[in-house]
This record gives structure tokens, sequence and C-alpha cells, in this order.
């Protein structure tokens, strides 16, 4: 229940003492690729201890919205503050785990390699890993259960594998923001445990989560708030008050079906067919039966 | 013992081939080292652009009896800057903009030595080396800016590796990403200041790539890849050295053949990637495929199309 109640309202509150505690706050924010805006009017205030889905249409802006907070696209308009401090001053406190489409998988890199990389802005330039590094190193290979590998050269693992080497080098930069863009993405069963209780340790751990995801389902049990995009903020709130027919018809431009009792839980778009494997099965707010949850398609 | 003494320490007896070892023993070493991170991040091109764009710079120089190497040094830097910049700006494409901007340089040099008397000469100078004709102000220039490109990459190097691996993440690692890329490529303008003497403007990029993809088929690991791609630079320069000296042909383009040929043997031979033992690897792969990453497919098809 310790979970219901760090759910804040995310858009109440003014500035100051919230800042302090380490909150990170989109403001008015707006993303465009040469002339085209592709996210707009971004909203949304996030506290330590909260998992934040960010969900929608593909194209909605999902990768975009992350990849602003962190500063590595240019924000046509808005700021993005942590702490009250512009984000981009402060990008070694957010850890990113992009999508596995966006790594080159033929580098010559190791396993352990890899993971060293989160280490790298906290040793600053010229110098090299040391003795705590390699010990954070070994730790979060043993927790992400690529110990084994450590070894290996990344192109040779399963995608389930490699998304969890991401996850180490994310956990190995000790941030205060952890930033997953489509975690769940095509990955096995064991893979989706390891990130759904590694979330659940940087919950408790006071970070603040970004989960983009497609996965419906794993959103709504995993998040506090959700964060619904497309192309411009639909609507940002606790998840009971966001995952609705409603909203999720508003985010996906178009009719919903409704899958079990009222207060409803699952909603696809209509127009979507096909089942969806995910499943978060031991998670307290997962009441309910999902089946034929269809994931968006462009 | 009279062959191998004949074929390998005889020419050496002499000075002008002494100075050329030095300078053909740094150029490999160099090139193939700082070639790694050519190859790993696909800048074959940008190497090429960048040994052309240099050669206006070598020719003024030479014309106004100034150094060369601060000739080619100060056009080098200079295209580098533009390249980066260039590369900002999102209305041309940058292979575009290379491509206009060394082409267009590389003929200003052209048209310069066309002004000199013995301009066939010249040119061929500058565009494929004269290592035999190298002074020993030249070696210790050598020797001097190869040495701060090695320091320089040993440096910065855990932060060059990590933009050519993930950019994206180099950047929220909070890397300055406009910045290494400008380093990388003032080193490569230095490398390729170095190799000028030994294989000229033209050929230096075979010296920046050759040896490193033979490396690359041989380690997975960076470091590695370094030290075996500078290794074959240092071999393709003494073998190519000694070949030209007794056939008497040109020393820059049969080090580059020589360096080809090492490439060749790796590609077929190497243990794990090397074409003759494909059918192998093949085994190998498809028994990878069936863990968990098949499976999913199965369960979803779409998986891997979406929300890219």
């Amino acid at each position: 229940m310790a979970r219901i109640e760090a759910r804040r309202d995310p858009t109440a509150g003014d500035d100051g003492a919230e800042m302090l505690r380490g909150d990170l706050v989109v403001r008015d924010l707006t993303v465009a690729y040469q002339e085209k805006v592709v996210l707009r009017g971004v909203n949304a205030r996030m506290r330590p201890g909260q998992v934040i889905g960010v969900i929608g249409p593909n194209g909605g802006g999902k990768s975009t919205l992350l990849k602003a907070i962190l500063g590595i696209v240019p924000v046509t308009h808005g700021t993005v503050t942590l702490a009250g401090r512009p984000a981009a001053t402060m990008r070694g406190r957010m850890a990113y785990v992009p999508q596995r489409e966006a790594v080159d998988w033929d580098f010559p890199v190791t396993v352990w390699d890899v993971a060293m990389m989160g280490r790298y802005p906290r040793l600053g330039w010229l110098r090299r890993p040391g003795s705590p590094d390699e010990a954070r190193v070994e730790a979060v290979l043993r927790q992400v259960g690529m110990w084994g590998e450590r070894r290996t050269q990344i192109g040779q693992l399963s995608g389930g594998q490699q998304q969890r080497v991401f996850i180490a080098r994310a956990l190995a930069q000790e941030g205060d923001v952890l930033l997953l863009d489509e975690p769940l993405n095509g990955i096995d069963a064991q893979t989706q445990e390891v990130i759904r209780a590694i979330i659940e340790e940087e919950r408790q751990a006071g970070k603040i989560v970004l989960l983009a995801t497609h996965d419906l389902v794993s959103a709504s049990c995993a998040c506090d708030c959700l964060c619904c995009l497309n192309q411009r903020l639909v609507s940002y709130g606790p998840t009971p008050e966001t995952y609705t027919p409603e909203t999720l018809s508003a985010t996906y431009g178009g009719p919903v079906i409704m899958l079990g009792p009222a207060g409803g839980v699952a909603s696809v778009p209509a127009r979507e067919p096909g089942a969806h494997p995910h499943h978060w099965p031991d998670h307290p707010h997962h009441r309910h039966a999902h089946e034929n949850l269809g994931r968006e398609h462009d | 013992m009279v062959g191998l003494h004949h074929w390998v320490v005889e020419p050496f007896g002499y000075a002008f081939m002494q100075r050329a070892l030095v300078e053909v023993v740094l150029t490999g070493a160099v090139t193939g080292a700082i070639g790694t991170y050519v190859v790993l991040r696909g800048l074959s091109f940008i190497g090429d652009a960048l040994s052309h764009a240099i050669f206006p710079g070598v020719v003024i120089a030479f014309l106004l009896g100034r150094s060369v190497f601060l000739g080619a040094l100060v056009f080098g830097l200079l295209t580098s800057a533009s390249i980066v910049v260039l590369a900002t700006s999102r209305r041309i494409k940058e292979d575009s903009a290379i491509g206009v901007l060394f082409a267009g340089t590389f003929a200003l040099g052209v048209v310069l030595i066309s002004t000199t008397r013995n301009f066939a000469r010249d040119l061929a100078s500058f565009l494929f080396g004269n290592v035999l004709g190298v002074t020993t102000g030249d070696m210790w220039l050598s020797a001097t800016v190869g040495g701060l490109v090695v320091i320089l990459m040993v440096l910065f190097h855990k932060e060059l590796v990590l933009v050519a691996f993930d950019r994206a993440a180099a950047q929220a690692l909070g890397i300055r990403v406009f910045w290494l890329d400008l380093l990388l490529l003032v080193l490569i303008s230095l490398t390729i200041v170095v190799s000028l003497s030994a294989v000229g403007n033209i050929l230096v990029v075979a010296l920046l790539v050759t040896p490193a993809a033979a490396a690359r088929l041989l380690t997975d690991r960076v470091t590695v890849m370094i030290g075996l791609s500078a290794s074959f630079g240092v071999i393709a320069g003494v073998l190519g050295l000694l070949v030209s000296y007794h056939a008497d042909v040109a020393a820059g383009g049969t080090i580059v053949l020589v360096a080809t040929f090492l490439f060749g043997l790796v590609w077929l031979l190497a243990p794990t990637h090397g074409v003759l033992v494909a059918p192998w690897r093949r085994r190998r792969a498809t028994a990878v495929d069936t863990s968990g990453e098949a499976r999913v497919v199965l369960e979803s098809p779409d998986a891997g199309g979406a929300g890219r």
C-alpha cells in the first residue's frame, strides 16, 4: 500500500520546496525536427519514488520526450528542470536505456565494457575506472543476471540479454532518474521479470523512473502516473485517472474496446487486432485478466 | 643467410633507407591505431575527404617555401572544423556537403600546383608520397606529431569509444560529442599529415582503413583491435618498403598493396570471421537464434516493427 500512498497529484504544487526534493519538471515543452513539430505542450511534474509510464501511438513522441528530457534533441520551446536546475546540465544524473534498435550490436565491446560506460560521468575526463567502479559494475551485472556473460561481445547475446546489459549500464550510473525506452520490446520472460524487479527497486530507492512503452498492460500495472502522448500531451496524471477508455481513445485517436469490468483497466483501439504476450502476473495492480490487448500500429 | 642478409639487412645500410624505415614504422603505427576509430565509426569517406582537402594546404606551403607540414596542418584543422559544423546543419546531407568541400579544395590544389615548372613530378610526390626523400627534419616532425596523436588517443580513449558505440547514450551521459567529433577529425588530420611523405595524400586513406578492417576480423575488443591494426600498419610499411626497394617500384603504392594483401589473408583465414570458416559460423549463429528472441517473435509477429 506504500505504493498507493506514494502517489500524489503529479500536477499540483508550485515551485520552491518541491523542486529541492529533486522533482523532474517539464514545462510547456515543444520539440521540432527541422520545421516539423513532433511534440508540443507537455507539462508534467515527476516526483522521486514515482514510476511514470509514457504511452501513445508510434510517432506519438514517446522517445522524443525521453530524449528531450535528456537534452539530446533540441528543445524548441519550454524547459526541463531536475531539482530546480536545467536538466541538460545534470545529464550524469539521468540514466538512459535506448531502444535496442538504436544500438550498433557489431561494435567490438563486451558486456563488461558496456556496463562500465555507466561509470564515465563519475570518472570525468581523462580518468580510468578504479576498483569502486569495478565493484559497482560487478554488482549491477549480478543484479541483472549477466555476470556470467561479462566477457561476451554484445552482438552474441539474445535480445533480452542485450536489454539487461543496457539496464546494467544505467544502474551502474547511480543516477536520480532512470529513462527506459521500450525496454519490454521483444524480450523473454526472465528479462521482463528482471526489469519489473529493477523498476520496483528504483521506486523504493526514491528514483524517478520513466518507462516509454506501447505495452498498455505493463504500463498500467507498473506505473504510478501515465503520460499519454499523441504529438501533444493528451493527459498526465495518476494511473487510475488516466488509464480510462476516454483518455486512451483520445491518445490513440480511435474508438476503444473495453475489456473487463467498468472502472476499466483494459482497453484498446478497436482497429487493432493481435494478441500481446506481455504479462506482469504477480503485480498487486494486475487485478484483471487481460486478453486480446493490442498495441498500436502506424 | 646470405639471401636474408641481402633482402632485409643490406638495404638499410643506406641512410635514406634508414630514414624511410623510421618514417614507415611511424606512419604504419599511427594510421593503424587511429584507423580503428575510422573503421568503427564508418568514417572512411571522411578520411578520404580530409586527405584531399589537405592537398591545397600542402601546395600553398610548398609554393611559399614554407613547411609543407604546417600547410597541411592548417588545412586539416580548417576542414575538420568545416565538416563538424556542416554536419550540424540539416539542409544539405552531410555526405553531399563533404563531397562538395573536398572536391573543391582538391581542385584548388591541382590548379595551384600547375603553376610550378616541375608540375608532374611535384604532383606525384604529394599525391603518392616520396618516402626515399624523407629528411631528418621530416622524421622528427613525424615522430612529434605521431606521438601527440597517440597521447591524445590514450587520454580520450574511453570517450572516443563511447561516442563511436552509442552516440545518444554518450550525450545522455554528459559527453560533449561535438568536441569529440572535432577531436577525432583533428587526430585523423594530424595522422594524414604524418603519413604524407610515406604514402601521400591519396593512398593514406588505405592505411587508415585497411589494417583496422583486418584487425576487426580478428578481435572483439577495441584495445586489442588498436594494437593489431597498428601492427598490421607497421608490417605493411616495412614489407612494402623492402619490396619496393628490391623491385624498384613506388614505395607508397607497394606499402598499400602489402596492406591490402594482409587484409585479404585475414579475410579468408580469420578464426571466427574468416570467409573460409563461414559455414561453421552460420551453424553457430542459427543455434543462438533459437533462444528467447525467436520465441517472442512467434508470439507477437509485429514485435520487430513496433516502437521504432
